[in-house]
């Protein structure tokens, strides 16, 4: 029979608990110094900060998003809720309740979501400008991002333009075939999305734009593919575009905007249409903001709105090849 | 049949792409803000060599490849093909000339060499890192000539040929760098 031992230290076989930050002090100071730089430069510009609840009773209805669902450890009492993968929702209840210009810094969710350059807690900064279109919420990023990379350049380019330079056709008008004859030769792999107009254009934008590319230069993707719309308001053109827009710094998406779309009837037909597609996928219907809807029905002030990857931001600005190394700890287990 | 979903991708994880066995040698995770993610990685080609890149579906599955190195004693050749034993079982297979590729040229017999099986072919075998051989042919040497920094061809007795500079001695014996087939000295005999 095994002698019975006491213990106050653990043996020295186990392996010591990787306790220490993910991220330098130096990193997390430079991080904090951005921090307080963004919200002077709201502060001058009478952008108010808000803070809304990380955990809202509705989950994100875009089928690539997958929510964390919140649930008690206790007897079972107590509310349930979801972790929110934006702000945007709870954003957009306060615009329509006459904030006026807002921003929020703080943490997002998003389960299924691991890399280099994406934990599953990760930090956005989002802010919405009344009045303002794409052109104008560009103008006010290119200052925000400034304020971390005080060199860089800026250039804007539609979608069109760029998918044209690369693939040599008009993303608005090509046949779905067409971008899927360009998908095999770029060896993308859908699976039951092979033809499937929206992913085919999500898996050529990644495989054109969103490669790591040294020179660090900034580009603005704006006016994108209808399918591609997301919450951005249509411009019907012709051709039909979405006022949406992407800041891709060095191969790397660090904010996507939009003018956002303010109809509510609409808004409720694009959350539906999520909705089926989610079930289509196998995956997992949830309900539909009802507050959201409301205060959209309403009146939701003409406005556009951006996020923007905070982390991402200042990997770039400290030189960093891992949001990791600029986020204290990395907080989930599968990291 | 044995596959892995894109959440399992992982650097060394073999594949099977187009009938032929891939090793991943990059993996990165891609998701464009608002759409669909994407698992992007850069293999490689276990029987050819060649590297390419695919970009899968976050959630798709690809089929494992039957893929194991092992470390395996090389015994001869009978032109065509080229027999190696496994040290602990002392089971013996034959390589093609494919899957021997550039290992042709170093070996001699009773080298311990990395050979990579695909259901339990091999289709790669990596010599050591440095071979010692004799040559067999090359011109006269120049003596005390070690700064010149001329080469000349030196056949060796594996009937590589490899430039060495112009001192090295028709009887001297040579270490080669086989990753890159390069003289790196001079050798004593064993």
């Amino acid at each position: 029979m095994p002698r019975k031992t006491e213990r106050t230290l653990p043996p020295a076989d186990i392996a010591p608990v990787a306790w220490r930050p993910s991220a330098s002090l130096s990193a997390l100071r430079r991080r904090a110094e951005i921090a307080g730089t963004v919200r002077a430069y709201f502060a001058a510009a009478g952008v108010l900060e808000v803070h809304t609840p990380v955990m809202m009773p509705w989950a994100s209805c875009d089928p690539a998003l997958h929510s964390f669902s919140a649930q008690p450890t206790g007897d079972g009492a107590g509310p349930r809720g979801y972790l929110q993968t934006s702000p945007e929702f709870a954003m957009k209840r306060l615009l329509a309740a006459g904030s006026g210009d807002i921003y929020q810094l703080g943490p997002a969710f998003r389960a299924e979501e691991a890399g280099r350059h994406h934990l599953a807690e990760f930090t956005m900064l989002e802010w919405y400008r009344v009045g303002f279109d794409q052109h104008a919420l560009m103008d006010d990023v290119e200052c925000v991002v400034r304020l971390a990379l005080p060199a860089l350049e800026f250039e804007r380019r539609s979608y069109a333009e760029l998918f044209h330079a690369r693939y040599g056709v008009n993303p608005h008008t090509a046949e779905s075939a067409t971008l899927a004859a360009l998908a095999r030769d770029a060896g993308l792999e859908l699976g039951a999305l092979q033809a499937d107009r929206a992913a085919l254009l999500d898996g050529l934008f990644a495989d054109s734009l969103l490669r790591d590319d040294r020179s660090g230069q900034a580009l603005f993707v704006y006016d994108f593919p209808r399918e591609q719309a997301a919450y951005a308001r249509i411009n019907e053109g012709p051709p039909a575009v979405a006022e949406r827009f992407e800041l891709i710094v060095g191969g790397l998406e660090i904010a996507n905007g939009y003018r956002e779309l303010t109809d509510g009837d609409e808004q409720a037909a694009r959350m539906h249409a999520e909705n089926a597609r989610r079930a289509a996928l196998g995956l997992p219907v949830v309900d539909v903001d009802p507050c959201l809807l409301a205060a959209l029905a309403a009146g939701l002030p003409a406005c556009a709105g951006v996020a923007l990857g905070f982390d991402r931001l200042v990997m770039l600005a400290t030189g960093k090849s891992r949001i990791a190394e600029v986020t204290s700890f990395t907080g989930t287990a599968f990291d | 049949m044995a596959s892995f979903s894109t959440n399992q991708f992982k650097l060394g994880l073999k594949i099977m792409l187009d009938g032929d066995p891939y090793s991943i040698i990059e993996n990165e995770f891609v998701k464009p803000g608002k759409g669909q993610a994407f698992s992007r990685i850069k293999v490689r080609n276990l029987k050819t060599g060649r590297v390419i890149e695919k970009t899968y579906k976050s959630g798709e599955s690809v089929e494992a490849a039957d893929v194991v190195d092992t470390e395996m004693q090389y015994l001869y050749t009978d032109g065509d093909t080229w027999t190696f034993m496994n040290t602990q079982t002392f089971e013996q297979l034959s390589a093609s000339a494919a899957a021997m590729g550039d290992a042709v040229k170093w070996l001699k017999g009773e080298e311990l060499c990395n050979v990579t099986l695909w259901n339990n072919e091999p289709i790669a075998v990596v010599p050591p890192n440095f071979a010692i051989l004799a040559i067999t042919e090359t011109d006269p040497g120049l003596r005390g000539d070690t700064a010149s920094g001329g080469t000349k061809p030196a056949t060796l007795e594996t009937g590589a040929v490899v430039k060495v500079p112009l001192f090295v001695e028709q009887a001297d014996l040579l270490k080669i760098d086989t990753r890159t087939g390069e003289y790196v000295s001079r050798a004593k005999e064993d």
